[in-house]
């Protein structure tokens, strides 16, 4: 198994690491059972994404999509964003090996708990926005 | 960037220079089949069991119970596929542990579909097996108990003799996977009461593709390989004697060396352990602190995940290893973490570092120096570790 240049880019120096105060919208997924967990924070500003930051436990693979699905909504509207699925973020970083492939659908799956935090908190539809399908439930279950 | 450190001897080891100048001529002017009668042939023959009698010799056995395989996982097969097979008349129940390597438990797992009935014994905390817990799961129709004699990811070493005592006073064959231990701590097949026992070459310096096999005069095994006479008809096959010649030397050096390189390792692994828990917070020691390899370092660090680990210590060159799903190619953690009972965010934060003669001293404090900030960036990153801390706070 061996990763591009590019997903040894994005974890060497993953961008958007960190947090935001006063995001729109948050979104975790993932458990530790599996060994990937995201965090994504969204800043949107009149339907666009203004800053995206993450938190990601997991593999090189989860913190490079970590990086790489935030740098490709940076500058997006909430619309576009959708556009961001696994296989954009995964062909953006020249490919995943097959094993880690699921590490990219849970970088989309973390943008749109974002999405949908925000879209929640603020009484919005977004066409075509499904709910999270992550169990967030159990993470806190393992955690305590 | 290139290795600088390696510290993943554990999972294999370079070919010694005094091994490698053992094998050379094997190749190429000695390079008779051993089965031939001409001279060139006598000379591999001749050499075939010498190094059998190194062999044998290392572990308190006789040259005719030494078989060589092609490695330490053909050598698991065989015990308990061939000890299944030969003894299904006698019944066909075999005990082994939670914590055995995969050639043991992926074959354990073969036979359950055969009709052999598998107890997995479980492992305290610290991965060690429980003789009662032993004796206790024998039945009149057990034929094999097999427990490995070190664990390879946690190091801990298992009650052997004890078990060897239970399983002779049951009658029961007992074999042990001793592939992390030959060479590394004493083994005495007699005083252990051991009837078969797994032997792996490139663990201790001898080349990849050799291993051998001991198995007590009078047990049977059902062979895994036919075909010609090779090994008193136990395993067919043109013997590889390069690897041969070079599993026997690579025994003879290591069982001579053994009390000042266990000296030496001992320290240099305490001082790494001991070390890196004192410098990294919420870190725990996997394993036995006393009953381990000499050269085995197994540390779990909350909050983090073990291949993010590895890849930024091999981008400053230095090889390990861990338990965590990434780098098992599947989502769970090690089977050994698990049995331990830690929790699967301590289990994917693990990592093996495994020393051998090869390592200094220079190279530990290397790692000291560099693991703790490296394990801090990765937490700096985890919503896990925000979690804690944030609760922590409160």
């Amino acid at each position: 198994m061996e990763y591009s240049e590019k997903v040894m880019d994005h974890f060497m120096n993953p961008r958007n690491v960190g947090e935001i105060e006063d995001a729109s919208g948050i979104g975790q997924v993932g458990n530790v059972k599996c060994g990937d967990i995201m965090k994504v924070y969204l800043k949107i500003e009149d339907g666009r994404i203004e800053d995206a930051k993450f938190k990601t436990f997991g593999c090189g693979a989860a913190v490079a999509t970590s990086s790489m699905a935030t740098e490709l909504v940076k500058g997006r509207t909430v619309q576009e964003a959708l556009e961001v699925t696994n296989k954009a973020v995964m062909e953006a970083l020249d490919g995943l090996p097959p094993v880690k492939v699921h590490c990219s659908c849970l970088a989309e799956e973390a943008l749109h708990a974002a999405l949908w935090d925000y879209a929640e908190k603020n009484g919005i539809v977004i066409e075509g926005l499904k709910p999270p399908v992550a169990d967030v439930e159990e993470l806190h279950h393992i955690e305590e | 960037m290139s290795t600088k450190i390696y510290m993943d001897n554990a999972a294999t080891t370079p070919v010694r220079d005094e091994v490698l100048e053992a094998v050379l001529p094997y190749f190429k002017e000695k390079y008779g089949n051993a089965s031939s009668i001409y001279s060139i042939a006598k000379e591999s023959k001749k050499a075939l069991e010498e190094a059998r009698g190194k062999v044998a010799k290392a572990i308190g056995a006789k040259p005719e119970e030494i078989y060589f395989t092609a490695g330490g996982s053909e050598s698991d097969n065989l015990a308990l596929r061939g000890v299944a097979e030969a003894y299904a008349h006698k019944g066909n129940h075999i005990i082994t542990t939670k914590i055995e390597h995969h050639a043991i438990l992926h074959t354990a797992e073969y036979l359950e579909k055969h009709g052999v009935e598998v107890t997995y014994l479980p492992v305290d905390e610290y991965g060690c097996v429980c003789p009662t817990d032993v004796e206790k799961a024998i039945r009149p129709e057990t034929v094999l108990i097999s427990v490995m004699f070190a664990n390879n990811e946690i190091g801990t070493i298992q009650p052997i003799a004890e078990i060897g005592e239970i399983a002779k006073k049951h009658g029961v064959l007992f074999h042990t996977d001793a592939v992390q231990a030959v060479g590394h701590v004493p083994i005495d097949v007699e005083k252990m009461q051991i009837d078969l026992l797994s032997i792996s070459g490139h663990k201790l310096g001898a080349p990849k593709g050799i291993g051998a096999i001991y198995i007590r005069k009078g047990t049977k095994v059902t062979p895994l390989i036919f075909g010609g006479a090779q090994e008193k008809k136990q395993r067919a096959g043109t013997e590889n004697i390069p690897g041969i010649v070079g599993l026997g030397k690579a025994v003879e050096l290591a069982e001579a060396e053994m009390e000042e390189t266990t000296e030496r390792l001992v320290s240099l692994r305490d001082k790494l352990i001991y070390g890196i828990l004192e410098a990294v917070p919420y870190s725990r020691l996997n394993g036995h602190p006393q009953d381990r390899l000499p050269g085995n370092c197994n540390i779990s660090f909350s909050y983090i995940e073990g291949e993010s680990l590895l890849l930024l210590l091999d981008a400053l060159g230095i090889a390990a290893s861990s338990g965590s799903a990434c780098t098992s190619g599947s989502l769970d953690p090690s089977h050994v973490l698990m049995a331990i009972g830690l929790p699967h965010e301590t289990a994917h934060g693990s990592l093996r570092l495994t020393l051998d003669r090869q390592n200094t001293e220079e190279e530990v404090d290397f790692i000291l120096e560099k693991l703790p900030p490296i394990v801090q960036r990765l937490r700096d990153m985890s919503p896990l570790y925000e979690e804690a801390m944030k609760q922590q706070k409160q």
